[in-house]
């Protein structure tokens, strides 16, 4: 892509926002909003800029435990994967587990993992870990069993045991399938550690946004969302970078 | 290297149906064998039942090569979908075999078998960066480097232009000299450049004899003996009755 066409995209993004942000302006400008319900986005921008030390710390708890818990999601969302694959014992065992458990929404679990795990951030990891494990072991799974018919022959003629058809066949053919379920867990895994931390926790991103809502300082609540929103988008970025790096053929 | 005769002798179910009754097919060792016939007539099923690769038929009967050992693990096989890996370059598709049994890749003789596909300058891209015809090469590569005295050819030409194509008939006659081979064709000029013999398959007998050139292959495709064989076999394949031409059918 050109460095114009980039550009072109970015002037694009930055009308967007300036538009979206006048549109807010007037709105609390036109309805006489008080500050207390609706803040506009000069309040925020404020409320930005004198909590910025308190939003930094509170936003590094959040996306250390968000980091830790998607790793953990991957590491055995991968491994499930690559078991059922290998195994049509734990197919026919683990699967009909795996659906049911799907079925319960994890974010209904969240006060559960806080009543075992407590405050800290060993429940904010679980909760991120589940949350992010099924997209990944579902995704990766069906794009390891999605093997071209002509493939399997190739492993067959070849004489290829079902761990090297695995190996050199199966995983790589698997890996945009592994990218789609990542993207689908950079979406869920911001909201799986704030859920976790309005349930119960004494920092955190969620747990601020909590305080302020309780305190009345919404334009600090504001000023948390948007924090949040631009560390979901990191997190989104640097996922499509990853999977662009390594997941694409 | 001394490749078996082949005697394939019964009948091929698929389900509770019958594919092909009263089967005798006898493949000349270390020459060619053309299998014609309409499609679905279960061609590709009697190529597979040989390569030993799945295919849903039973073969009520016996196939056995006429030096007494096992065809397992002898059958090597191109078909019309190249089978290429789209993540690996040309050079390590020819030598995806030795990765799926565990061994070290012969590089030296996968680069030799490159250069006499003519390919060697191409051997770092990628399938996707090749045309049709280079991709069957590179297969065409893949398929002499597992070095079996089988080999199946389920219409790997079909899908090439016709120039390209009579290239890779002359390329794969010369490379594939010595081995039973056993082509898949729709195509009769194809079949007549290329066969020692030729079988229809379909009808009461299963298969019956076409009658093939007796010059030695590849043959030109502009000699009169090509044209004239051709004519009878494409009578006899849109079963048409012959007329008096003078020709053995």
């Amino acid at each position: 892509m050109s460095s114009g066409s980039a550009m072109l995209r970015a002037g694009r993004a930055c009308l967007a926002t300036a538009t979206a942000l006048l549109g807010w302006h007037l709105v609390v400008l036109l309805t006489g909003a008080p500050s207390f319900i609706l803040p506009g986005p000069l309040d925020v921008a404020q409320a930005l800029g004198k909590n910025a030390a308190l939003l930094v710390t509170q936003t590094g708890f959040s996306a250390v435990n968000l980091l830790q818990g998607l790793a953990l999601g991957v590491v055995l969302g991968v491994a499930t994967a690559l078991n059922l694959a290998l195994s049509p014992a734990a197919r026919l065992f683990l699967r009909p587990v795996l659906i049911f458990a799907q079925a319960v929404p994890v974010f209904a679990l969240a006060p559960v993992i806080t009543l075992w795990l407590g405050y800290g951030a060993p429940s904010k990891i679980v909760m991120v870990a589940l949350v992010t494990y099924f997209p990944i072991a579902s995704a990766f799974f069906d794009g390891l069993m999605r093997l071209p018919p002509g493939l399997s022959d190739l492993a067959q003629t070849s004489g290829a045991g079902p761990l090297r058809q695995l190996i050199h066949l199966q995983v790589p053919n698997a890996l945009p399938a592994l990218a789609s379920g990542l993207r689908l867990s950079a979406i869920y895994a911001p909201l799986a550690v704030v859920i976790g931390e309005w349930v119960g926790s004494s920092r955190g991103l969620g747990h601020l946004m909590l305080m302020a809502n309780g305190r009345g300082q919404t334009d600090l609540m504001f000023a948390s969302l948007m924090v949040l929103a631009l560390l979901s988008l990191s997190l989104w970025a640097l996922v499509e970078a990853v999977a662009r790096r390594y997941l694409t053929r | 290297m001394t490749s078996p005769g082949i005697a394939l002798q019964g009948a091929v179910h698929l389900n509770e149906t019958i594919l092909l009754p009263n089967l005798r097919l006898a493949l000349a060792a270390g020459r060619w064998t053309v299998l014609l016939g309409p499609s679905g007539v279960g061609k590709t099923t009697l190529a597979r039942l040989v390569a030993g690769l799945p295919t849903g038929a039973q073969l009520e009967g016996t196939m056995r090569a006429d030096d007494g050992a096992p065809l397992d693990g002898r059958v090597a096989v191109m078909a019309q979908d190249d089978q290429l890996l789209p993540w690996s370059s040309a050079l390590a598709n020819v030598c995806i075999g030795s990765r799926l049994r565990g061994t070290r890749p012969d590089w030296t003789r996968a680069r030799a078998l490159l250069d006499a596909v003519g390919l060697l300058p191409l051997a770092e891209r990628k399938p996707g960066r090749l045309s049709t015809g280079q991709r069957q090469r590179v297969a065409l590569a893949r398929t002499l480097y597992e070095d079996r005295p089988v080999v199946v050819l389920d219409e790997p030409f079909s899908a090439l232009d016709p120039v390209t194509r009579y290239a890779m008939q002359d390329l794969a006659a010369n490379l594939l000299t010595g081995r039973t081979v056993i082509l898949i064709t729709h195509d009769p000029q194809e079949a007549m450049r290329l066969a020692y013999a030729a079988f229809l398959i379909g009808g009461p007998d299963g298969a019956s004899a076409v009658e093939t050139p007796s010059s030695p292959a590849p043959r030109p495709a502009d000699s009169p003996e090509i044209f004239a064989a051709q004519a009878v076999l494409l009578r006899r394949l849109t079963g048409a009755t012959a007329p008096d031409t003078g020709i053995a059918a």
